[in-house]
């Protein structure tokens, strides 16, 4: 009798699950299945949920728009705006980390919680007069604004939590303030430091605001590219299921990885403070 | 060794604000070549004299709040639902990880599609269930809880998995004690679960708030604040204003107010937070 309730109250458990699941998974599913769709069947209704899959709509995306170059200049500008945003903000969240977070914290919460068009306008008009607009330089410096709070927020956590009496032995034995930050308290958070680095690279691999206004045909990075796709006069639905699991993919692949920090990273370590 | 990082925020982040304080007191429009011209705080009465200002602050709240009161509640109660030792708990974790984590844009082109009033799979379904497919994004009854509804796909497991590591975290016996006690599984919820909960959460539904009050890539991808103007959002009226009008010196003043806003909005809530929870 109790097994028999038991059972049909799991049965209920894992039926709503697989609900709520398929909710959010849907999407990705309906992607990466109309991207495999050959083009006569892909718009029609209903839907043929059985098909001969096929890459052509992949090899569409790479021949008809220049999304290899798109790829390697999100790639290039990801990677640098995050190695920028280290360079920058890991002495100085071992700095507040150490002597108080309270005021500088507090300003570089600010710089997160302001929206990215108030600094937008004032850049373009700054870009334009400098004569940066489409370049790498505006771009990755519009970007580090994105990495920098995230990575000092992050590794703010991380550098508490190294033992204050290493870091002093390391003084008493002579070393500076920088060479007990680059001897003891950096390779001691290793892996915070991979957290932070995975996360400012999902950010800027994603932002699509500020490359929209200062990017340009020389620099236009991957979401601009998957965006241009829904102008064109026709949707073209094939090509725009396939760019968007490739620009997707990536980021899945490296969210995996540090699943088990995305969750603090997102929220930035607001729930310590 | 805060200098350097200082140093770049003041010249990427202050000192473009302080130059925006200065032009919303201009006229300038960035396509004529007249040079900017001292306005006082004209634009500041215009704003408020703008139909378009008013509609897209009340967008804005509609949809930030809309969403964040949806999103508190399926993530909480779909927490607390799947609060227990199942197979595949962390395939299913990874899962939920996915819309937060993916690029906005592509996947707003995604939904975009989906809500196609013919070629989409949504009223498919829609009419598959027998009920009448709609135009969804094309109506202004519909426009803004559509979006709110992908807002929601977005974000609800944020709150979700910051709620279930809450109640992960919660003391068993503490259960154990109010079922000897006699307390119903609801009572348990009330009493213990969600007090113990609520300070993760209400931090991630501030987070929530501030990124949701300037959501941009969704819906400009999404109806790109139509139909009219039914869901443009103050982020996107300001986008607007900047670079498809070229009014700097509105826009300008606008970012001001909405720095203030936004600013105001979350100290206060902050304030709050701290007198009520922080004991």
């Amino acid at each position: 009798m109790n097994s028999g309730r038991n059972l049909i109250s799991r049965t209920l458990f894992y039926v709503t699950l697989a609900a709520v699941l398929l909710g959010f998974v849907f999407p990705f599913f309906w992607m990466i299945f109309g991207s495999l769709k050959p083009g006569v069947i892909l718009q029609r209704m209903p839907p043929d949920w059985l098909y001969p899959p096929t890459l052509s709509n992949y090899r569409n995306v790479f021949v008809q728009t220049a999304f290899l170059f798109r790829t390697f200049n999100s790639l290039v500008l990801a990677t640098s705006a995050v190695l920028a945003g280290m360079l920058l903000g890991l002495p100085a969240a071992h700095a507040i980390g150490r002597f108080g977070r309270h005021k500088l914290g507090f300003v570089i919460l600010m710089v997160r919680m302001i929206p990215g068009i108030s600094f937008l306008v004032p850049w373009f008009i700054m870009y334009r007069t400098l004569g940066i607009l489409d370049s790498y330089v505006g771009i990755i410096a519009s970007h580090v604004v994105l990495t920098l709070p995230l990575i000092i927020w992050i590794m703010i956590g991380f550098f508490e939590d190294v033992p204050l009496e290493i870091e002093e032995a390391a003084i008493i034995d002579g070393c500076s303030k920088w060479q007990t930050f680059l001897r003891v308290a950096l390779p001691l958070t290793r892996a915070g430091i991979a957290t932070a680095f995975i996360l400012a690279f999902i950010f800027s691999w994603n932002h699509f605001l500020f490359a929209l206004i200062l990017s340009g045909p020389r620099t236009f990075t991957l979401p601009v590219t998957v965006f241009e796709f829904m102008t064109y006069e026709e949707i073209d639905f094939g090509g725009i299921y396939a760019a968007a699991t490739l620009i997707t993919a990536p980021i899945i692949f490296l969210v995996l990885l540090i699943q088990n920090h995305f969750v603090e990273g997102l929220t930035m370590g607001g729930l310590k403070g | 060794m805060v200098l350097p990082a200082l140093v770049a925020l003041v010249a990427m982040v202050g000192g473009p604000l302080a130059y925006t304080i200065g032009l919303s007191f201009t006229d300038w429009h960035i396509s004529t070549i007249r040079p900017p011209g001292w306005a006082g705080v004209t634009n500041f009465i215009s704003m408020f004299q703008d139909q378009g200002f008013f509609s897209s602050l009340w967008v804005t709240l509609y949809f930030t709040f809309g969403s964040l009161a949806l999103q508190i509640i399926l993530g909480v109660a779909l927490a607390e639902f799947l609060n227990r030792q199942f197979v595949g708990k962390p395939v299913v974790r990874s899962m939920l990880i996915l819309p937060m984590a993916s690029t906005p844009v592509a996947l707003s082109i995604l939904w975009r599609l989906m809500l196609h009033p013919t070629l989409g799979i949504l009223n498919h379904f829609i009419s598959a269930i027998g009920l009448a497919p709609q135009p969804w994004l094309a109506q202004g009854t519909t426009v803004v809880p559509v979006l709110i509804m992908v807002d929601v796909w977005h974000w609800t497991p944020l709150i979700m998995l910051i709620a279930m590591a809450g109640m992960s975290a919660i003391d068993r016996t503490l259960y154990e004690a109010a079922v000897i006690d006699g307390a119903s599984d609801l009572q348990r919820f009330r009493r213990i679960t969600l007090p113990l909960i609520r300070p993760a959460v209400v931090v991630a539904a501030m987070l929530r708030l501030m990124d949701s009050l300037k959501t941009f890539d969704e819906i400009y991808v999404i109806t790109g604040g139509g139909p009219g103007n039914a869901s443009r959002i103050l982020n996107l009226f300001i986008f607007d204003q900047g670079f498809r009008y070229f009014q700097m010196g509105y826009a300008s003043s606008l970012v001001i107010f909405m720095t203030l806003f936004m600013m105001g909005l979350t100290l206060m809530l902050i304030r709050v937070r701290r007198g009520k929870w922080a004991r």
